[in-house]
């Protein structure tokens, strides 16, 4: 638009540094560094409790960060958080539009919010109304929709004011696959209109599907990157091993030092092993212990590449 | 924080009044609690007494001091039940509760009624009854002599003396009504909004809600205002219902008795908005509101004659704005006094709303930490 805001295009969407915030003794974030380019999906995985929505929350300047700098479309957060306000949209991690509200209550409520007019705002509702096939629910209490429709009209409120910026806290948790589906569908039109989504999840398949991942443990950044490079540069290896006995398999197997995580997959056994030529002594350690067993290298996936990063932090503490 | 977008402002408050339309028991609350409260209070004042334990001290014991017992006995106000001729045995009949007034009818009562002076009939009564004094009152203004002698009753200057134990202000009971105007609106609107704003952080609508351009000012105002519309309409329907049932009159200006209503409403909402930052849960929001109802009804002189309580009590209800509410309510109501002639109870009420609503939009900050 303007010049300033042209000159700092290039600036990413979001940059953190040292981002901390402690809730008395307990640090829920621990210096986080963040670089959020525009125009992407970015994804924060982790699991409960690791920081995802007290980051999304101080990102967004409503809650204050015991200490770090943050820097959100080149706006300081919290100091400019006001005139930040306008521009961003957060959809959050439980429903909090109003539930004794009907849907275009609720729409309606929030256009007067960012204060549009009656004409701008029916204009705007319709189209939301349209792309998040809402039409039929008009007139519904939103505490009467299901989860799917609960989460259309909910990211429909949080792009009302067309934001840069949208922030999606864990959106899928009550949802089913279809509608999963739907909806990273509905993020991806957003992405491809210019917006920046940051979405905090702890699926590993919605993890997948992000430009670029942060991976977060206890308030840590653990590893960051596409998806691609997080997989390519996974320290160790992914084995598959196939037997009559995974069970057995897997017992004789977690001792190991290489061994960071043994999963039953059905009948097989995916095993991450930090030395990435372990391949062979996984193979005579099975042998020995009487189990006839077939072992592969797997191509590493995002789940490896989650549990490579979140086991070091467990050896570390 | 001072920042007022009247877009906004309306979009909260019409929110707001969508909301009440569908919540039955606050819809049920506003109506229902002054209604209730209205017939409780007023049929106290009301109320027609009868049968009245009480003791006959009779130390006349002639025919006239008879006829008059009897009366009063048929009359069935009293049902005197113990009879005797010790004045002094009263007090302890009166402190056991055995009975709630005595009539003492002194010796040289014949002799009075003969030479038509007034006889000094005493009616000592449980003045913590607020119903049996007032019983006590109207039959003080019974005519005796006129009665006894035949002659046409006329009013006359009282020949029964009230003694009021233990209250000795004779508060009349009329003056409920005004103060209950006050203590009705404290009760609902503090709770109503209290909880209303707790709900909204319980909810997580907050956490939306500040993610808006929505201010602090255009939050608290938005949600008051339809409070206030919803207050007035509960002094109108205790007004009519006192006047219709009870006949409360309101002898000073109505307009005048609705400004002091107007920023009584504004002080409690305020409260009741600073009291929902105070608290974590919608339970503790109705704790709150209680504790702060308490000392308002106990100390504001609406309950008990302001004047009987000790200074630092004094000192405390003058910081409470049904005190203030409860001194307009009773000076334009019943002694048709002009708001100007109160000026500074009402600057006093002003003042409390003025400073809780600025306290209440600082403390209610668009974070979440
Ligand atoms: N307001 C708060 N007071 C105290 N602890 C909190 C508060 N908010 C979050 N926490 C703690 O901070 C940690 C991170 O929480 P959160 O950011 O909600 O995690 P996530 O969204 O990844 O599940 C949790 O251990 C949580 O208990
Ligand atoms: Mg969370």
């Amino acid at each position: 638009m303007t010049t300033t805001s042209a000159e700092h295009q290039s600036e990413p969407a979001i940059v953190a540094q040292g981002l901390t915030r402690r809730f008395g003794e307990f640090t829920a974030v621990d210096d986080l560094a963040l670089q959020v380019p525009r125009g992407q999906v970015y994804g924060f995985l982790g699991p409960n409790g690791c920081g995802k929505s007290t980051t999304i929350r101080m990102l967004c300047g409503l809650l204050t960060p015991s200490a770090g700098t943050v820097r959100v479309l080149d706006l300081d957060v919290p100091r400019q958080a006001r005139a930040l306000k306008a521009r961003i949209g957060y959809m959050t991690q439980t429903f909090s539009l109003y539930r004794d509200l009907s849907v275009i209550e609720n729409l309606r409520f929030v256009a007067r919010l960012y204060g549009f007019d009656h004409h701008r705002a029916r204009q705007r509702l319709d189209t939301l109304i349209a792309i998040y096939r809402l039409a039929e629910l008009t007139g519904q209490l939103a505490g009467t929709l299901s989860g799917g429709q609960r989460q259309r009209l909910a990211l429909a409120a949080a792009v009302l004011n067309e934001p840069e910026l949208l922030f999606l806290d864990e959106p899928t948790s009550a949802v089913d696959p279809q509608s999963r589906r739907d909806f990273w569908e509905a993020l991806f039109a957003l992405a491809d209109a210019g917006t920046t989504l940051l979405v905090s999840t702890h699926y590993m398949d919605e993890a997948e599907r992000c430009h670029r991942l942060a991976i977060l443990q206890r308030g840590r950044l653990m590893a960051e990157g596409t998806p691609q490079h997080l997989k390519h540069t996974l320290p160790g290896v992914s084995l598959l091993v196939e037997c009559a006995t995974p069970r057995r398999a897997q017992q004789a197997l977690v001792g190991l030092e290489t061994v960071r995580s043994c999963a039953q997959i059905g009948a097989s056994l995916r095993v991450l092993v930090s030395d990435a030529n372990a391949e062979p002594a996984i193979r005579e350690h099975l042998r020995a212990a009487g189990i006839d067993a077939r072992v592969a290298t797997a191509e590493a996936n995002l789940e490896d590449v989650f549990v490579a990063a979140t086991h070091r932090e467990g050896q570390a503490s | 924080m001072s920042r007022i977008n009247l877009r906004r402002l309306f979009a909260v408050m019409l929110k707001e009044i969508y909301q009440l339309r569908r919540d039955r028991l606050t819809y049920a609350m506003i109506v229902g609690i002054p209604a209730m409260q209205l017939l409780l209070f007023g049929y106290a004042i009301n109320l027609d007494v009868r049968h009245l334990p009480a003791a006959l001290i009779d130390q006349a014991q002639s025919a006239h001091s008879r006829q008059l017992s009897d009366e009063l006995q048929q009359s069935q106000v009293f049902d005197f039940r113990i009879a005797g001729h010790d004045p002094a045995a009263v007090n302890d009949l009166l402190r056991r509760g055995q009975v709630k007034v005595a009539l003492v009818i002194p010796s040289d009562f014949e002799r009075r009624v003969a030479m038509g002076t007034t006889p000094y009939l005493q009616l000592i009564v449980d003045g913590t009854d607020q119903v049996v004094q007032q019983t006590a009152r109207q039959v003080a203004r019974f005519p005796v002599v006129d009665y006894l002698r035949g002659d046409p009753v006329t009013p006359s200057a009282s020949p029964i003396e009230v003694v009021s134990y233990y209250n000795p202000q004779r508060q009349a009971p009329l003056n409920t009504v005004p103060g209950l105007i006050g203590a009705i609106l404290t009760l609902t609107l503090v709770m109503f909004t209290a909880i209303a704003l707790v709900r909204e952080r319980e909810r997580g609508n907050l956490e939306f809600l500040i993610t808006t351009p929505l201010s602090s000012a255009e939050l608290t105002v938005g949600k008051v205002l339809p409070f206030i519309a919803i207050g007035l309409a509960q002094t109108t329907l205790i007004l009519l219902l006192g006047h219709w049932i009870f006949d409360v009159p309101v002898r000073g200006g109505l307009f005048d008795l609705y400004l002091a209503s107007l920023v009584f409403i504004i002080a409690s909402l305020a409260l009741g908005i600073l009291l929902s930052t105070l608290v974590a849960s919608q339970f503790q929001a109705m704790q709150a509101a209680i504790l702060t109802f308490l000392p308002q009804l106990l100390l504001s002189g609406f309950m008990f004659p302001f004047e009987g309580m000790p200074r630092p009590a004094q000192w405390l209800a003058e910081l409470l704005p049904l005190t203030h509410f409860v001194r307009l309510a009773r000076g334009i109501m019943l002694r048709d006094a002009a708001l100007g002639e109160l000026w500074v109870d009402f600057a006093a009420m002003a003042l409390f709303a003025g400073v809780a609503m600025v306290v209440a939009t600082w403390r209610v900050r668009m974070r979440l930490d």
